[in-house]
């Protein structure tokens, strides 16, 4: 709960004004007996049609499933969410459910958004380790599915240029992928051989691109004590990746950060890239474009493969009078069916195995199986750190600095310096 | 005397020239409007070249059906035709008589006040939203069901914060500087009261300036995003540019993101026609000034 | 006007000017003065921490700003260490910082620019080179913008004040970029600009049989600010082209005929019939013009995120990516207080300087 924390003035009024319009409420409201106490629910899913069905299908089952509750969704769109929340929390109007980008959580459940999540350890015991938000030894948020990230191509493409078909047991080597990008752009018959999002910006660069820096040996920030990034964001593993970031531009092997959005939706589909490092939502146009697309673990840069893990995923608001009603929400939510048929509608991954074996794509044999596995085996969650989120803005910049070439050993630095000295600023983010 | 001949080459340059400065306006909006008809396909390869601004290939309005089945468009822009147009009538009012008052009365204080209103106009709204924000949210409101406390959620919310500003303020200023004086004096003498003067005098004079006003300030409120995205938290008074990030999912539809720009722009040109016409009728009644 | 009795009104002149004061007051100047107050303190977006009082460090933290002299690197010999291309080699800033007590005061400062002075390196340093970088890029904006847009905007303005049949038409013509929001004017124009098949590098082509090479228009550190000032001076031109119409329009047509019987060339009745009659306009044209232009931000937002280089960054967006993207409030209100400060000086030389010509 948020009593535990020290606050801020602002924050101390904000409740006390929150108090006192709920004991308004409260003596409005207590001439109505026995009716299901509401329940609100903040959603990013706003504009897409599909996901909102699902959603809306799982909430008026729970409705209907029991007397005590009623809950009432507040879809938003997923570009402007966050800052939405962090508004609402500003003004003492969060809701009593909310959804959370996985490694955001940290940040939010520090601050005391969100409170630990009261679910049996049984019911997500088979659960992908990227859905389950921890933090501070305790659970916070669970997701209903993961994402992944693969090396798309074609087979066709492989056999033209005589390569290696990777496998997760022996995926590419950094050499051997390496070899491949040139060859493809020694051919000239692709604008660029790959295609990384870089008109994606935000979240998408650290998710996607520090599993690269982390199969260097580097990462964002020291693990172990989440107080310093010396040596791990700028270390001699890190300007190595560095160096090899800046060579895909430099060399013209993948379009930079000026790539317009367009080409990122549909420049794989229509033929200008080769490849394309991309997400498992993007899967099914793929699928239906080609009969031939390949999705592809991770190369190996030395430290083994690595993808980025954790979604969206659902947490009860640090300020709701009825955490109980959150929590019954959640577990009801969290049932292989509701997962199966997100991962039908939209093309995620389930979060069970046993979701997965109820779905047309993940099941054994399905066309996207192999993300199932991905997620499973090279999965990694990013920073578990309040910080992440100043961490994750750092790091992008940097990427785009050096992928326009900056100096990678001065922009890694600073972004160094950057980070440690958010860390003092804040305290230290609650690590001891 | 100009010869006939010379006279229609003079005039064919001069449209010559009009025309091909409108080419330089216009195309990125054809661009917008055509590539709205267009499916996603067509639309991203046609890009390079001159075909974007044709009525080519496989034409039909799918992608204005689509983005009505993604998002509520209809309530997005009646909540953005509601708050931009109240907006804009209490700022041209509320804004006017400030004005009139800097300008035509004299009063201790006075340059002060306009002093201190217009160096707020240096202040961009994005380095005070979040202040801005935990002030509204406490602020009280009485509403229908009586006294409420904080006003998120409401339109009120996004009228009332940009129901006066300095800008506007300033234009009435700048303009009502060049009224002349000899009008208010003479209206003084005859007994008129200051609101009268202001209301019966110089209102009516203050056509040009009250378009270019509402103008700038519909355009501003129309096209809020920041603000409504921190206040409003429903759809049913979300404005318009908080609904294209209902667009932009991961595989952005840019045929359906096309449409709704164009639909979204058409009350924006709508609204223009309208008060240009008021604007150049009240030039022609007048002609004030000397 | 004359100060007589007719105009004096405390009462009424205080009721009048209330309502639209008390607004602004409330909703302009009273967070402005929050946003002040925050920005002397530690204050994050999203913390559980208590806030305190920092007094001026963040300004400190900001605008430290120093010049470095760095002595070239030189082997046992003591001759200066070159490398292959005989450019002399220096010590980095960074290494010196972290070792030699001489140069501990620099520790995390970077290099914002230097240059050559004898066998020597001169360096300015800086504590936040994004701050230095965006407040350069904004007062180059504004200084480009404000006169070309303005003098473009005239420009048209002149053009569709003829009496021609249909001139509506192209006034109208002329505003429709106004009318469209600055976020989707950026959405299109990132198409446009496009460094492969954009529209604008096939249009040089063409137009150049193939001449001018292809641009990355938004992608090269030596174009992306052009290119967004260009578009930024398309987007709104019309709409002062509708200010200083409105100007024009007030001139009473009289005038224009004594200068024609006078015998005046066009320039001439420009110079000293139109140019004249313009003076308010003009103030609020450059006003309006350089406010606009100071806070620049949706353009960067949506096309470049301030890259590539930082060769976009502008005051505004860095005041918002820190505010709410690095959740760091105190960051982004110093930041406002600055731009505040800076346009203030501004405005406040840019009036004596047309009063003292007034007189």
């Amino acid at each position: 709960m948020r009593q535990k924390h020290h606050k801020s003035r602002t924050q101390a009024i904000v409740k006390q004004a929150l108090t006192a319009a709920a004991i308004a409420g409260g003596t409005l409201f207590t001439g109505s007996v026995q009716a299901a106490t509401d329940l609100s629910l903040w959603y990013h899913g706003a504009g897409n049609e599909v996901e909102s069905n699902i959603i809306n299908q799982i909430i008026s089952d729970f409705n209907a499933s029991q007397s005590d509750w009623t809950v009432s969704i507040q879809s938003f769109p997923q570009e402007s969410y966050n800052d939405s929340v962090v508004a609402a929390a500003l003004a003492g109007s969060l809701p009593d459910i909310l959804d959370v980008d996985g490694p955001v959580m940290p940040n939010w459940a520090w601050a005391g958004y969100l409170q630990p999540l009261p679910i049996s350890e049984e019911q997500i015991a088979d659960f992908l380790p990227g859905t389950l938000g921890f933090w501070n030894d305790e659970l916070y948020s669970v997701g209903l599915w993961d994402a992944a990230v693969a090396l798309v191509t074609r087979q066709s493409i492989l056999d033209e240029f005589g390569l290696r078909k990777p496998t997760l047991a022996e995926p590419w080597t950094a050499d051997e992928f390496n070899d491949a990008l040139a060859a493809i752009k020694e051919s000239g018959k692709y604008e660029y051989p790959l295609d990384l999002g870089m008109a994606w910006t935000g979240e998408w660069y650290p998710y996607a691109f520090s599993p690269f820096l982390q199969s260097f040996g580097g990462d964002l920030i020291d693990r172990d004590t989440y107080r310093s990034a010396e040596g791990v964001l700028n270390g001699e593993a890190a300007l190595a990746f560095g160096e090899w970031w800046q060579g895909l531009f430099k060399n013209d092997l993948a379009p930079g950060t000026s790539q317009d959005p367009a080409d990122r939706d549909s420049g794989f589909l229509e033929g200008k890239y080769a490849m394309a490092w991309n997400g498992n939502w993007a899967a099914v146009p793929m699928l239906d474009t080609f009969d031939d697309v390949l999705f592809l673990p991770a190369p190996d840069f030395g430290k083994g493969p690595v993808i980025g893990a954790a979604s969206w995923q659902f947490g009860i608001s640090g300020d709701t009078e009825h955490a109980d009603g959150a929590a019954s929400f959640i577990e009801f939510a969290v049932n292989d069916k509701y997962l199966a048929a997100f991962s039908d509608g939209i093309g995620l991954i389930p979060s069970t195995p046993g979701a997965a074996a109820l779905t047309t794509k993940y099941a054994e044999g399905g066309p996207m199986a192999v993300f199932y596995e991905l997620s499973e085996q090279q999965g990694r969650v990013r920073p578990v750190t309040p910080g992440y989120v100043v961490q994750a803005k750092v790091f992008e910049k940097a990427l785009a600095d050096i992928a326009n070439g900056a100096d990678v050993a001065d922009t890694l630095d600073s972004a160094v310096d950057e980070i440690e000295i958010d860390i003092k600023r804040n305290e230290g983010y609650g690590h001891d | 005397m100009i010869s006939h001949d010379n006279h229609g080459l003079r005039l064919a340059v001069r449209y010559a020239v009009l025309v091909l400065v409108a080419i330089i306006f216009v195309f990125p909006l054809l661009f917008m409007v055509m590539s709205s008809l267009k499916p996603d396909h067509q639309l991203l390869v046609d890009t390079g070249s001159l075909r974007a601004f044709l009525p080519v290939g496989d034409i039909s309005f799918d992608n204005y059906a689509a983005a009505f089945q993604r998002a509520p468009i209809s309530t997005f822009v009646i909540n953005s035709v509601i708050v931009t147009g109240v907006t804009v009538m209490l700022s041209l009012a509320i804004c006017s008589l400030s004005a009139f008052s800097f300008v035509f009365l004299r009063w201790s204080g006075r340059n002060l006040l306009l002093s201190i209103l217009l160096a707020t106009l240096i202040v961009p709204f994005e380095t005070i939203a979040i202040p801005l924000l935990l002030l509204v949210s406490k602020l009280p409101w009485l509403g229908l069901d009586g006294l409420e406390q904080g006003w998120l959620n409401s339109y009120h919310v996004q009228i009332l914060p940009f129901a006066a500003d300095a800008l506007t303020i300033f234009l009435f200023v700048q303009y009502f500087k060049d009224l002349p004086s000899e009008l208010v004096e003479a209206a003084r003498v005859e007994g008129a009261s200051w609101f009268q003067i202001y209301l019966k005098i110089i209102m009516p004079l203050a056509g040009p300036v009250v378009a270019t006003a509402a103008i700038l300030r519909f355009l501003f409120m129309y096209n809020q995003y920041l603000w409504p995205l921190m206040v409003v938290q429903s759809d049913e008074y979300r404005p318009v540019m908080v609904g294209l990030q209902y667009f932009f999912q991961l595989d952005t539809p840019w045929g359906e993101v096309m449409a709704y720009l164009s639909l979204i722009t058409i009350p924006v040109l709508g609204f223009y026609l309208m008060l240009q016409r008021a604007f150049i009728a009240s030039i022609a009644s007048t002609g004030v000034k000397g | 006007m004359a100060d007589s009795k007719l105009t004096r009104s405390n009462r009424t002149g205080w009721l009048m000017s209330l309502p639209g004061f008390t607004l602004v007051a409330l909703f302009i100047i009273v967070p402005f003065f929050f946003a002040f107050g925050l920005s002397m303190t530690n204050q994050r977006l999203v913390s559980p921490n208590p806030t305190k009082y920092v007094g001026l460090e963040n300004y400190r933290q900001m605008l430290d700003i120093a010049l470095v002299t760095l002595q070239p690197e030189r082997d046992a010999s003591g001759t200066v260490i070159r490398d292959d291309e005989g450019t002399i080699q220096y010590p980095r800033l960074r290494r010196l910082s972290r070792s030699d007590p001489a140069f501990e005061r620099y520790k995390g400062m970077r290099e914002w620019f230097g240059w050559q002075s004898g066998e020597s390196h001169k360096a300015v340093v800086v504590r936040d080179p994004l701050f230095w970088i965006a407040l350069r890029n904004t007062l180059l904006f504004v200084l480009v913008v404000a006169p070309v847009q303005g003098g473009i905007a005239l420009g048209l303005a002149l053009l569709v004040n003829q009496k021609l049949r249909g001139i509506n038409a192209f006034r109208t013509i002329y505003f429709m970029p106004v009318v469209v929001s600055i976020v989707v004017v950026s959405l299109l124009w990132r198409f446009i600009y496009d460094g492969n098949d954009g529209l604008l590098n096939n249009l040089l082509d063409t137009l150049s049989f193939g001449a001018i090479p292809g641009v990355d228009w938004l992608g090269n550190p030596s174009t992306a600010l052009g290119a967004i000032m260009a578009m930024s001076i398309w987007q709104a031109v019309g709409f002062h082209m509708v200010i200083w119409l409105s100007g024009l329009q007030t001139i009473s047509p009289t005038l224009y005929e004594a200068a024609d019987i006078e015998g005046a060339s066009k320039w001439q009745a420009f110079r000293y019939v139109t140019w004249p009659g313009l003076r308010n306009t003009a103030v609020l044209v450059i006003i309006v013009i350089t406010m606009q232009a100071f806070a620049l931000f949706a353009q960067i937002d949506v096309m470049t995120n301030g890259g590539p280089l930082d060769s976009t960054q502008s005051l505004v967006f860095q005041a918002v990516e820190r505010g709410y993207g690095k959740q760091d409030i105190s960051g982004g209100s110093v930041i406002s207080v600055v731009l505040f400060v800076l346009v203030l000086a501004i405005s406040l030389v840019q009036r004596w300087l047309t009063r003292d010509r007034q007189n």
